[in-house]
């Protein structure tokens, strides 16, 4: 099988039954998804799949063949840190760290959904969209975060949504231009 | 032999016994690091994910492992019926070794091994094999192919059937029954009596990363990477459940995905993985299922408590007591401590704190933050709210009138105290005296409260060392078995570092979680921060004492800064005053201080609710929450680590109940959609502050714990607020909306 | 899991032919092959079928395919304005996340969330029939009062479903031999009577392709839930809404329940009790006590009855004011 994960081609051989999160986790080496539940009961394991956050442990990774999937490795470096990643760091956006990757790969595909003008739970009129407080944490309330980092996660997520606007709306791996060409891993 | 070697030959412990205060400190000093809200130091690693936790990590040939539980709630089993499972591709193994595998995880600190044997089975879902497979996958559906035979016996799955089979335990931190004065005749004399019984149920932590080993055995030694906060007790642990002597076993839990206490001592799986690694000559990873977690590793115990609080007119208590039921599976020592804040929160002559322990075939009860407090401040400050009611006092002015001048048990004097301030500081910053009378604020259909809560967390330290060396290129590396579960340990170790000998923060490198290193106390009990943080201050502390003599200088007059030491008008690099690199190991241990002051954090809690009147939903508006914890090291993560205690206090308060079905004492609830921990929405922006303390009987870094003060306290603030938005006073946690509906008006 | 045979299907035929299980977004699906609840011997992944637009129709209606993820729905324009109480109901639903992959075939066909049926240690008729049902007798909080058997008491954990309920929609489904089914949502399920491991009309590989929407009621809509926690949790009682009053009176109404039964719910009875009336407090404890006429709790969903009850009359009211 064959998958573009981070803008890279990955081969792998793996059981039919392997999750995407499995599949990164255990055969490409890209750990930095987390599996808190393995039944999209927290977020720990959020992707972005054709630019849309999902629960990469419900999902086969069969099934994403054609796919561009994102994982916070693709996001940025310990060196070259997203907008998100470094507001989760400067608002301390966490605590153990272990749903932290989800969160951010989850707040980049909401501010994206936010972007498209998409209502949540918590909207008044459905197509008057604002991203206050309680509409991140809507929004957010797909990830789970058990040592409550809650209020700096809003915190951080309303910081890169009124700065950086529409670029941290967008997911942004490294420029194409930026990467091996089209590196081949076999896993 | 350097300078510093020749000066000092090989004697490079410096070690500390807590017997006599310590009032100065060098990390008043002037790097001016210290207390700072400084990002956390992994925070990059974290956020890129790039820390590895205990499943990460790479290993040639691995193999995975599953566990396989036992589906009955007590009995024997007679076979594991493994055929199925071995036909499957890609099974390699199943195991079960009975003698060896543990039946429910260590407790936290104990040394011994956890208890073994899990042919007798004693709870549903107790692991008793693990199957082992080529990948995750096969091993996943071998352990669901196993079967089991088994004979069942008789066993206790229902709390209420048996209260009367309770069994005063062994003392631990607390007795188990204790006893001041005459309870009764001053209750019966006293002119305003509360009896109230306050329920709470079994809670589990819910840490976000499953318990997880991976075992491999290099030359006769087993290398665990776990998932852990105790790493030198749970070596322990491990090596003697395996049979093995300690050194032979090396546990690493440099990231470690939350605890709570959940982590404390070792899980199933780590015993398992080594028996399958030894078996197999090949590294086995084991993850916990979420439903094991739930099923497998320690829950807190529920609880029946029953409060009585007999006053004189004016509200001063001189009565008081405070009985509490709690359960454990028979062969388990462990009990919760209900009442561990109960022995010093407020004055009182005549007062008893007893718990009495039920066995029960349920999931092994253990630690989860805040042993005691956790539960039992939410029963005795809603005891105290409703006392306040009927007295017709403000809550915190009946508080005030029992505020004891000194420790009122143990006649001891307190190291430091500020609850009422907490309070009163509390009061003006939430708008406290905007409360109304009870359910008289609706607005539409929703009825609007506030609640007041005290918190109390004992202090404790705990023996603990680190090692610091200061390198010849300027940089300082601290290496501990310590962990940092979320804490903040990495960070607030560097900034003690850093600060103590005058280095910029990057240039102090932490090494955590490596059990080859000297030993800590480990993360638990809030004691991690005192305990851990003391060991590297003093370890510090010698360094100066050893640059100061090569400087030819006294430790008092040497100022560190920026890379430099600085005296007599003299500045000069550190470096140039070691020849090569200098390494000294610092040590705590407690002492007399303890049994001289007695030593707590303090804090409030304010809580604004809204209550919906049709459907008894109930939405926290607003919490705040003011807290002393002596020298406060990091004023983000210290923060944080109040936001987690506040947020568990909303889950306790409002959903966290873990059910186990009396018929089969199977957990019903076991994942993660059922057992409702807070989400995002469920928590409004909290607000915390700190007061200003130094506590100079605690360690000679003047800090207490923080991790539990938080939780002390919060599900009790959010109860009364419930209380006085609605008028109807619920004693069984969670307060779900089934247990008001009936009583809430319809129309205002 | 058990192994499966995993096949992607290019087109409709080939989807119904394959004899297999189909896959879309799979968050249910994998969620209980994982636990064994579900062992399909082969997936058959239909989530490349070319049926994920929405269309209007000539009757003024919607054509939704199947594979539209619950996210694109609740977002469409039409959908915000025309069928709000769908938007909202399906906002109520799940997670960002699970939004993004559910699809609405799948939404349809949900299973239960009963703790019992979730675990194979546990006797459940639905799951494993004839085996019992431990949630009878045992804890039941999230479970039914309506519509139960002596054999299952499961709810239908579905928001989207109740307010297709209300909104009468039809299920669109090709079989295997090309024959093309409309189904209206009011007999697309069953009750569980002594088959509770059938909860739908659908045969064997017949597929769900589309759900078409009828033209947009008048009046206003609704749709309330009430849950533990804020969000990310099932209904405890839900309730989608559709009320026209016209001259004082109530002129229609559609009213469908979630948590309550083994299907999202719906009594005609309900409607009867308030159309034709002025809306008043009597009318909407007529409506409740139409609603709640057979309902029958099983100990620790007792509350449901009067959560359900409250909850409607004020729904109600909301509806008509």
């Amino acid at each position: 099988m064959r998958f573009t994960i981070n803008q890279k081609t990955y081969e792998a051989d793996v059981d039919v039954r392997t999750s995407l999160l499995d599949l990164c986790r255990e055969h490409l080496g890209l750990t930095g998804s987390k599996k808190g539940c393995d039944h999209g009961q927290c977020g720990a394991c959020t992707m972005l799949v054709n630019g849309r956050r999902i629960n990469a442990c419900l999902s086969l990774a069969v099934m994403h063949q054609d796919d561009e999937i994102v994982t916070i490795e693709g996001l940025g470096t310990v060196e070259d840190l997203h907008p998100m990643q470094a507001a989760f760091v400067s608002h301390d956006g966490y605590q153990c760290g272990y749903c932290t990757p989800g969160q951010i790969c989850s707040a980049v595909g909401m501010l994206d959904e936010v972007k498209k003008g998409w209502a949540s739970h918590v909207t008044g009129d459905l197509d008057q969209v604002s991203l206050t407080d309680a509409e991140i944490s809507e929004r957010m309330s797909g990830n789970i975060c058990r040592c409550a980092a809650y209020p700096n996660i809003v915190d951080a997520i309303r910081e890169v949504a009124g700065q950086w606007g529409e670029q941290a709306i967008k997911p942004a791996p490294r420029s194409a231009a930026e990467q091996p060409a089209q590196e081949k891993v076999s896993a | 032999m350097s300078i510093i070697g020749k000066l000092f030959g090989s004697d490079d412990t410096n070690a500390l016994v807590m017997d006599e205060p310590r009032p100065t400190s060098f990390l008043d000093g002037a790097q001016d690091v210290i207390g700072k809200p400084i990002n956390r130091v992994e925070g990059p690693l974290k956020v890129a994910g790039r820390a590895p936790y205990a499943a990460e990590y790479p290993a040639e040939r691995l193999v995975y492992g599953v566990l396989v539980r036992a589906t009955f709630g007590r009995g024997k089993l007679t076979k594991v019926d493994d055929t199925a499972a071995r036909a499957l591709p890609g099974v390699i193994d199943v195991i079960t070794d009975y003698d060896t595998f543990i039946r429910s995880p260590g407790q936290g600190g104990a040394t011994d091994a956890p208890p073994q044997g899990v042919q007798d089975v004693q709870y549903f879902g107790e692991p008793i094999a693990v199957v082992v497979g080529e990948t995750f996958e096969a091993a996943r559906d071998g352990a669901a192919a196993v079967r089991l035979e088994y004979e069942e016996a008789d066993a206790n799955f229902v709390f209420a059937a048996h209260k009367d089979q309770g069994k005063e335990p062994k003392k631990d931190q607390i007795p188990g029954h204790s006893k001041q004065g005459n309870f009764e005749k001053a209750f019966n004399d006293a002119p305003v009596q509360l009896d109230v019984t306050y329920t709470t149920p079994s809670q589990n932590s819910t840490a976000m990363e499953p318990h997880a080993s991976i075992a491999e055995w290099r030359d006769g030694t087993l290398i665990l990477h776990g998932a852990y906060q105790m790493v030198a007790s749970d070596q322990q642990q491990l090596a003697k459940a395996l049979g093995v002597s300690a050194d032979k076993v090396r546990i690493i839990a440099r990231y470690v995905g939350g605890g709570f206490g959940s982590k404390l001592g070792i899980a199933p799986e780590s015993v398992a993985a080594a028996v399958a690694a030894k078996k197999l000559g090949r590294p086995v990873k084991i993850v916990l299922a979420r439903q094991q977690v739930y099923e497998a590793t320690v829950r807190r115990s529920n609880t029946e408590q029953r409060i009585r609080l007999g006053t004189d007119a004016n509200g001063k208590i001189d009565a008081l007591s405070h009985n509490s039921l709690i359960a454990n599976t028979p062969y388990e020592q462990y009990w919760e401590p209900v009442g561990v804040g109960t022995h010093f929160i407020y004055g009182g002559e005549n007062r008893e704190v007893n718990h009495d322990l039920i066995p029960m075939n349920l999931t092994a009860a253990g630690s989860m933050r805040a042993p005691g407090e956790a539960v039992g401040m939410m029963g005795l400050e809603c005891a105290m709210d409703e006392l306040a009611e009927k007295l017709g006092l403000d809550p915190i002015e009946l508080r005030r009138r029992n505020e004891p001048a000194q420790e009122p048990e143990k006649q001891i004097p307190f190291s430091s105290r500020q609850m009422i301030p907490a309070l009163e500081q509390g009061a003006q910053l939430f708008g406290w005296s905007q409360r109304k009378k009870a359910g008289t604020d609706r607005r539409g259909e929703w009825l609007y409260g506030m609640g007041v809560a005290a918190a109390v967390r004992s202090n404790q330290l705990q023996k603990s060392a680190a090692k610091v060396t200061l390198t010849t290129d300027g940089r300082a590396i601290v290496d501990t078995d310590m962990t940092d579960i979320g804490t903040g340990t990495y960070t607030i170790l560097a900034q003690i570092t850093a600060e103590t000998l005058g280095l910029p923060l990057d240039k102090v490198v932490v090494h955590l979680g490596d059990g080859k290193a000297p030993a800590s106390s480990g993360s638990g009990g809030s004691w991690g921060a005192g305990s851990s943080g003391s060991s590297v201050y003093l370890a510090c502390e010698g360094i100066r004492e050893r640059l100061a003599k090569s400087m030819g200088v006294s430790v008092e007059e040497m100022t560190l800064k920026d890379g430099r030491a600085i005296a007599q008008n003299r500045a000069v690099p550190v470096t140039e005053l070691i020849e090569e690199n200098l390494s000294v190991t610092g040590q705590i241990e407690p002492g007399k201080q303890e049994k001289k002051f007695h030593q707590a954090s303090y804090g409030a809690h304010f809580c604004a609710v809204k209550v919906n009147a049709v459907t008894g939903e109930v939405r926290v508006e607003r919490m705040l929450g003011v807290f002393s914890a002596g020298r406060i090291l990091n004023e983000k993560t210290a923060r944080s680590q109040c936001l987690g205690g506040m947020t568990f206090g909303i889950g306790a308060a409002l959903t966290e109940e873990l059910i186990h079905d009396e018929r089969s004492g199977k957990v019903v609830n076991r994942d993660m959609a059922e057992y409702h921990v807070p989400v995002n929405a469920d928590v409004p922006q909290l607000e915390v502050h700190f007061l200003s303390e130094r506590d100079i009987h605690a360690n000679p870094i003047h800090a207490k714990g923080i991790g539990e003060l938080g939780i002390s306290g919060a599900g009790a603030a959010v109860a009364n607020a419930i209380y006085n938005a609605t008028g109807v006073r619920v004693r069984d946690f969670p307060i779900t909306c089934d247990k008001i509906i009936e009583q809430l008006p319809f129309d205002a | 899991m058990k192994t499966f045979d995993y096949q992607r299907a290019d087109t409709i035929e080939a989807a119904t032919h394959a004899n297999g299980r189909f896959i879309a977004g799979g968050t249910n699906l994998l969620d209980l092959m994982k636990l064994q609840v579900e062992t399909p011997e082969r997936l058959v992944d239909i989530s490349r079928l070319d049926l994920n637009g929405i269309e209007e129709r000539e009757d003024g209606g919607l054509s939704i395919g199947a594979l539209v993820p619950n996210s694109d729905l609740a977002a469409d324009p039409r959908v915000v304005e025309k069928y709000e109480v769908l938007s909202r109901a399906l906002l109520a639903g799940a997670s960002g996340q699970l939004r993004n992959k559910a699809s609405t075939g799948g939404n349809l066909l949900q299973r239960t969330r009963c703790y019992y049926f979730y675990d194979t240690a546990s006797r459940c008729n639905k799951r494993a029939p004839g085996s019992g049902c431990d949630a009878i007798g045992g804890f039941n909080r999230i479970l039914a009062v309506l519509g139960t058997s002596e054999q299952c008491i499961a709810t239908h954990p579905s928001d989207m479903a109740v307010a297709m309920r209300a909104l009468d929609a039809t299920i669109v489904t090709q079989k295997a031999d090309g024959d093309k089914r409309r189904i209206s949502i009011h007999d697309f399920y069953r009750l569980p009577g002594d088959t509770p491991q059938i909860e739908t009309v659908l045969d064997a590989g017949e597929l769900i392709t589309h759900v078409e929407l009828p033209a947009p009621p008048a009046g206003k809509q609704v749709y309330r839930k009430v849950r533990d926690r804020a969000s990310y949790a099932f209904a405890l009682v839900s309730v989608a809404g559709v009320i026209e009053v016209k001259d004082g009176v109530v002129a229609s109404a559609a009213l469908a329940f979630g948590g309550l039964g083994p299907m999202p719910w719906r009594n005609p009875a309900v409607e009867a009790a308030i159309v034709g009336r002025a809306p008043s407090t009597e009318a909407f404890e007529a409506a409740a006590d139409a609603l709640l006429a057979d309902a029958k709790g099983y100990g620790s969903n007792d509350f449901k009855i009067p959560l359900a009850r409250r909850t409607l009359i004020a729904t109600l009211r909301d509806l008509t004011a």
